[in-house]
């Protein structure tokens, strides 16, 4: 099922981020896409705030996954410097994929075939102007 | 005592020999840029692979030119986080193996220290002082009292610096490195053709915090919202505004940081710290003396992970063999690590 939501700055992103982040499951996997600047991080924070972790989310570009101890723990994986199936071996994507935890994949664009037979979320992210972003999600059901 | 110092953290392999963390013999750093040009940033496969096949010929190298017999090392002292885990695992196991066949010691040493530490390669630092730490996947502001005794006041809530500085430059097919791209167009450029956003943070015990996530935002899609209205919409003047607001963020946080704690030095480490705008403008602080390291200790180096280890092994620390890497350290928690 496809939903489209409008979100008007970076803290109404953040706020569905936290109502998204409440009702997840141990074993989510969620897919987000959308060119740089688009919020994926900040939603990813919302999310992380809602799972009720504490520590602040900063950006995985660097290190290409960052784990959050929790309750639920969140695994954040960025593929933005990623190329190929080569490189999500050499992270071990697969076993993360398949292990506990919720899983947020930004760049998720890159993996093309590879997330095939895995149940995922998707949620697509266009800049409408300077601070208001359209989400289109797939998969998700938001009361 | 000497020390045989690796660094396999991210994309620069190197291998140092320093004697009492403080004499250089040999410092030998081969970067793997040019293999990751092509992608805009570090692609760690690649990285990994490179250090692999790299790491003995970096070492043996470093033996050779510090002009020494291998058997008159005493300990051997590797970067054991942060970092990309495939990266930091191969200067491990080579450090290690090296250590367990001669029977010395073995430390794993904190990347982020051992930045800190790097400019008291060159010269006679005193404590306490700001330390800031600038690069690809740092931003740090700390407050550092011993070489193992420092706080970290403030740290990126999103982004690292260089990140941002990597990111618009692939935006804007600047060039790779970002850092280096960047400084060197903003040369060229208008550094007030449009007036980036600084966000502010002045929230209790975020007050030395630093974002970037929303000046990335800003200088890849609201152009328009922060133009002055006259220069031109060049990529030269785009750079130099950029440069100009990335550096003031978090500078502007270190002083700040320094006059708070009454301090008056600062001391940069990080490959941002090798910025141009950075060197310039922390030379006009009049109150506030600046120390950068060389270029050479600014970048990863296995000198400085040598150079540090020496003072915890003098204090009669090292690390078992079954020491793990690990790729990231809670930065966020405010007494380190």
């Amino acid at each position: 099922m496809k939903s489209i939501y409008t979100l008007n700055s970076a803290e109404e992103t953040m706020a569905w981020g936290q109502k998204f982040g409440n009702i997840l499951d141990n074993k989510a996997i969620i897919l987000l896409k959308g060119p740089m600047g688009a919020g994926k991080t900040t939603l990813t924070k919302g999310i992380a705030r809602g799972m009720g972790i504490e520590e602040i989310v900063t950006s995985p570009t660097f290190t290409i996954i960052s784990e959050y101890p929790g309750n639920k723990p969140l695994i954040h994986i960025d593929l933005y410097r990623l190329e190929g199936e080569d490189d999500f071996e050499s992270i071990g994507l697969a076993e993360l994929l398949d292990g506990p935890g919720v899983k947020i994949l930004e760049w998720s664009e890159k993996l093309g075939d590879y997330i095939k037979g895995f149940e995922t979320m998707e949620i697509t992210f266009s800049i409408l102007n300077d601070n208001k972003r359209q989400i289109e999600t797939k998969g998700i059901t938001l009361s | 005592m000497r020390i045989l110092g690796i660094e396999t953290s991210c994309d620069e392999c190197s291998a140092a020999v320093v004697d009492n963390g403080r004499t250089i013999l040999s410092n030998i750093i081969a970067t793997q840029i040019e293999a990751h040009r092509p992608f805009y940033g570090v692609v760690p496969e690649i990285a990994s692979r490179m250090h692999t096949e790299w790491i003995i010929p970096v070492v043996k190298e470093a033996i050779e030119q510090a002009g020494i017999e291998e058997n008159t090392i005493d300990a051997v002292a590797v970067t054991s986080r942060p970092g990309l885990i495939g990266s930091l695992l191969v200067g491990m196991c080579f450090g290690k193996a090296f250590a367990f066949s001669k029977g010395i010691p073995f430390i794993g040493i904190d990347h982020i220290e051992a930045h800190l530490y790097a400019p008291h390669l060159e010269q006679d630092i005193s404590y306490p002082y700001i330390g800031l730490l600038v690069s690809g996947g740092h931003s740090l502001i700390t407050y550092v009292r011993d070489f193992d005794d420092y706080d970290v006041l403030g740290t990126t809530i999103d982004d690292a610096c260089g990140e941002a500085f990597d990111k618009v430059a692939k935006f804007y097919d600047i060039g790779y490195p970002g850092g280096v791209a960047i400084d060197r167009l903003s040369k060229e450029g208008d550094d007030r053709a449009f007036n980036f956003p600084k966000p502010s943070l002045h929230k209790g015990d975020h007050q030395y915090d630093v974002s970037y996530s929303g000046l990335k935002t800003a200088a890849v899609n609201q152009l328009d919202l922060f133009w002055n209205g006259e220069a031109e919409k060049s990529r030269a003047n785009i750079a130099a505004s950029f440069q100009r607001a990335a550096i003031d963020i978090i500078a502007n946080k270190a002083i700040k940081a320094a006059r708070d704690k009454g301090v008056k030095k600062i001391v940069a480490g990080g490959g941002v710290s090798a910025n141009s705008y950075l060197r310039r403008k922390m030379a006009d602080q009049k109150d506030i003396q600046a120390i950068f390291p060389s270029l050479k200790l600014c970048t990863d180096n296995g000198a400085m992970i040598a150079g540090l280890s020496y003072h915890h092994l003098k204090k009669g620390r090292q690390s078992e063999l079954n020491l793990n890497a690990s790729a990231r350290v809670p930065l966020f928690k405010k007494n380190y690590p």
